[in-house]
């Protein structure tokens, strides 16, 4: 048996290999998003190699646990974890956006084995992950349902309507995540249209709220435990990150929300990632 | 004459003919599809009275989802519902779901081909009273553009309890869409009734000139109309198109080249409706005067059902007016 250490040394690597897979999967696709793919590459490692109970060999195993991607423009980070947890081939990555691809744009479910649901347009992935949750509940079957919301996403309404339903329903078997990175596409939340106080909006609504570090594995794992000794009600975990994380000219920069890195960029990305910022010396240079 | 294979109501013509809402078709259907299969779920934003759902939520109350005006959530809750086993049925008027929530069900429910059922209730103006905020006009049109979707339009209460049914055996999204009004029971449970396929309700015994092409309530207007011009000496064939998409080509190809000439009724705008649906087919294999009735491209407004429908020009009049527009075309 692997020890503590070793699992964590494991996650945080696995993180940082996530994010340079994003770099070179958003610099070959040449569009998408940059910012917050790299920003929950942490949430993104937690969930697909410690917390989901899942098989990657069966993706269609009924007592899975569901992981949706609500936010779905974040979806090169999750395609990144997917082919790193063994879904499909790591090549397979390269064809990002491309025609014929498997990796679409957005995430969708027909097209790729391992996707629970069609998402994108924001807002929709909750509800649909809330649906699941209520199916489960029904059939009285053991597993979880994981999301993955942004905070831009909390302008639409149906966000709240999807948490006003999950709240009445009491759905313990729901654990959901907010990136809390603070950017959306016109500049910063708080700007565009304040969301704050965020925390106290989800306890109204009837969640049991967390707050964690977003790029501290292990906070995010105890949170989700806790969630799981809920019983009385959802969960939300707001995840606090930094958009464009281990990118020293991204970090906390809104303009790199949906663009990609040009060829250069992407060289100095990667540099970026493999010095931890320059903090240590690359083997490569 | 009454096409005697499509087994109608025998009391079809008499004034004392069974009137009922198309939806009251929506509550008994769901009710039957729900006691065969328990995957079954029925949601509905707090209009579960109107809708009918209320029957099915008195007979299975754990498996009726009450939403609240909700109908954004609605849809993508369906969605989550229909890919983990459950058959699940969202209902409302026609004008919210699926108007307001036109994008969750593209993206959630017909993109992710998900197995979840629209029922969109108070459709077309002969909603009355409620005036053009509440009268879908525009559903057929919403509905049929978008791939993955079924659209079924019954034409009475008894084809409604069907096409309910059906749709909960069909894996993936249909749209049902249903009316407020009664409206006479016309066919009878023998009368034919298979998705995706037309049935000739009326042809004339001498030569048929026009097609008739209906679906919805407003059919029996048309069947009205058949029989008045059959007495004028024109003949014609009446088709129930109950299924707007997947449509049934050939039988539409079939009856333009027996008649040369169509006309399409139904309770919606002529833009993108049925009828619409019937020209793209005939364009490409049998082109032929047409002639649609239906809404022009205005708003209703309040006041009686019929009356509405005479307004607007979808009464048998108006029909019969459009088949002898359309024989000086041919």
């Amino acid at each position: 048996m692997e020890t503590y250490d070793k699992k964590m040394k494991f996650l945080e690597e696995m993180a940082n290999l996530l994010r340079k897979e994003v770099v070179k999967m958003l610099v070959e696709a040449g569009s998408g998003h940059s910012a917050a793919p790299l920003g929950t590459a942490d949430i993104f490692t937690a969930l697909y190699f410690h917390i989901l109970n899942h098989n990657p060999k069966k993706p269609d195993w009924p007592d899975r646990d569901r992981f949706v991607l609500s936010c779905g423009h974040y979806c090169p980070i999750q395609y990144a974890a997917m082919a790193h947890a063994g879904y499909f081939p790591l090549e397979e990555l390269g064809t990002l956006r491309k025609l014929n691809s498997r990796l679409q744009g957005h995430p969708h479910r027909t097209t790729l084995p391992g996707l629970e649901v069609t998402s994108g347009p924001l807002g929709d992935g909750l509800p649909q992950a809330i649906g699941m949750a209520f199916a489960a509940r029904m059939d009285k079957k053991k597993h979880r349902v994981y999301c993955l919301t942004s905070d831009g996403e909390h302008d639409t309404g149906v966000i709240w309507e999807a948490a006003m339903f999950a709240g009445k329903h009491k759905l313990n078997n729901l654990t959901a995540i907010l990136d809390r990175n603070n950017i959306q596409i016109d500049g910063y939340t708080e700007d565009v249209m304040p969301l704050e106080p965020i925390k106290d909006k989800y306890e109204a609504f009837n969640w049991h709220v967390i707050e964690v570090n977003g790029h501290n594995i292990e906070e995010i794992i105890d949170a989700v435990n806790e969630a799981k000794a809920i019983y009385e009600k959802p969960t939300m975990i707001i995840a606090y990150t930094i958009p464009g994380k281990g990118v020293s000219f991204m970090e906390r920069d809104y303009s790199w929300h949906g663009k990609p890195p040009t060829k250069e960029e992407g060289k100095k990305a990667l540099h970026d990632l493999r010095t931890l910022g320059g903090k240590i010396k690359s083997e490569h240079e | 004459m009454l096409n005697e294979n499509a087994k109608l109501n025998p009391k079809i013509f008499s004034a004392d003919i069974e009137q009922l809402p198309t939806r009251d078709g929506y509550g008994n259907g769901l009710v039957i599809a729900g006691s065969e299969n328990p995957d079954i779920v029925v949601l509905c934003a707090d209009l579960s009275e109107s809708t009918r759902s209320e029957w099915f939520a008195k007979k299975f109350p754990e498996r009726f989802i009450e939403m609240g005006v909700a109908e954004q959530n609605m849809a993508a809750i369906a969605a989550g519902l229909g890919v983990s086993g459950k058959i699940p049925f969202i209902s409302s008027y026609a004008v919210f779901s699926p108007g307001r929530n036109w994008e969750q069900i593209r993206t959630t429910i017909a993109y992710n081909n998900s197995n979840a059922k629209i029922a969109g209730a108070h459709a077309g103006i002969s909603v009355g009273p409620d005036g053009a905020t509440h009268q879908a006009v525009e559903d057929i049109a919403t509905m049929r553009v978008i791939a993955n979707m079924r659209v079924f339009v019954p034409c009475d209460a008894i084809e409604a309890k069907k096409a309910t049914i059906a749709a909960a055996k069909i894996m993936g999204p249909v749209y049902l869409r249903f009316a407020r009004e009664k409206t006479p029971v016309f066919t009878s449970e023998e009368t034919p009734y298979i998705p995706g396929k037309a049935e000739i309700f009326w042809q004339s015994k001498k030569k048929p000139e026009v097609a008739i092409i209906g679906c919805g309530p407003i059919l029996y207007n048309a069947l009205l109309a058949a029989r008045d011009l059959e007495k004028e000496k024109i003949g014609t064939i009446v088709v129930n198109n109950h299924t707007v998409k997947p449509m049934d080509e050939k039988k539409i190809v079939e009856v333009a080249k027996k008649c040369g000439a169509v006309v399409t009724v139904e309770e919606h705008q002529v833009i993108g409706g049925m009828g619409s649906a019937v020209a793209e087919i005939l364009a490409r294999h049998y082109p032929a005067p047409m002639e649609f009735v239906g809404m022009n491209d205005v708003f209703g407004e309040s006041g009686p059902p019929n009356a509405l429908l005479e307004k607007y020009g979808m009464g048998a009049k108006d029909i019969k007016e459009a088949i002898k527009r359309v024989l000086k075309r041919k």
